[in-house]
């Protein structure tokens, strides 16, 4: 357990670090480091797995074993419009379990988020799929990333 | 073992190439690109064959009077492009495989040092080390 705390320790200082001073709400430097991060974690992750057949394959690669290897669980619900948009839903997202739910911290949830949507996003790429990833958060701990595919 | 290995990006922009013999490059580097179409066609999808475009080795692409060429496609679409020498018949086909694997690993390690700029060509001493070690049979 307490391996596991390190990381989101060291989450919680880059968030932080990213948002010092007069950049409170660019989030653009956290999600950034989260694109990097995924596109080469992907390509790690993905070296011992047969090909994927099509694009709803590699967002199920992308819920259950990257999301398994980063946050220690799968998430809770996928849903698809079968036209590009997913919603990834995750009931205790692991960097929001340690606040506590109400009004004035949900204020403070999206930077929580903004490292995880680079991340989707990142992996995503590196897999061919260009998509823009938004996140929401309704009610603490819960999540629900929407991915959208851009078809070009 | 292997005379010339070459890394091609997701775009068939040309990563990493290196030959054992510097006569030969220019000629290496034409059969590399003309495995670039064979390696098209095994991957797309729907055609023939479906258990085997599931794997990410795709065999032997082609084979010329003097070099044999294979190759391998990451889930990234990252091509690795070995060529053999055809006089080499001790070669077997799992060693071509387990020599594929190593150089798989040897990228993903060298995609995750952060100095690494995705898209960019591949320019480190360490993999270019472990590549001639590859060729020359030895790991």
């Amino acid at each position: 357990m307490s391996e596991e705390i390190v990381f989101d320790c060291l989450h919680a200082e880059i968030v932080n670090y990213c948002l010092y001073g007069n950049k409170e709400n660019d989030f653009s430097t956290l999600e950034y480091i989260g694109f990097t991060t995924g596109y080469r974690l992907i390509e790690r992750m993905t070296r011992d797995v047969p090909r994927f057949k099509d694009e709803l394959e590699t967002i199920k690669f992308i819920c259950t074993d990257f999301w398994t290897s980063i946050y220690k669980k799968q998430v809770d619900n996928l849903r698809t419009n079968n036209q590009g948009m997913y919603v990834v839903q995750d009931k205790a997202f692991r960097f929001l379990t340690r606040i506590t739910p109400g009004e004035k911290q949900l204020e403070h949830a999206p930077k929580f988020v903004a490292f995880t949507c680079g991340l989707v996003r990142g992996a995503l790429s590196n897999l061919g799929i260009n998509s823009s990833v938004t996140a929401e958060v309704q009610c603490i701990p819960a999540c629900k990333f929407h991915i959208e595919v851009s078809r070009a | 073992m292997a005379v010339c290995v070459a890394v091609i990006g997701k775009d068939n922009s040309p990563l990493y190439l290196s030959t054992t013999d510097m006569d030969k490059e220019l000629e290496l580097q034409y059969r590399v690109h003309a495995a670039l179409d064979v390696i098209e066609e095994k991957c797309q999808v729907g055609v023939k064959g479906t258990p085997e475009t599931k794997e990410l080795y795709l065999g032997l692409l082609y084979a010329t009077e003097t070099h044999k060429i294979y190759g391998f496609v990451t889930n990234t679409k990252v091509k690795l492009i070995l060529v053999i020498d055809s006089g080499n018949i001790a070669l077997r086909e799992n060693e071509v495989r387990a020599m594929f694997r190593n150089l798989h690993i040897l990228y993903t390690d060298a995609v995750c040092n952060p100095f690494f700029l995705p898209g960019e060509q591949l320019i480190s001493k360490k993999f270019d080390r472990a590549v001639q070690k590859l060729m020359s049979g030895n790991i």
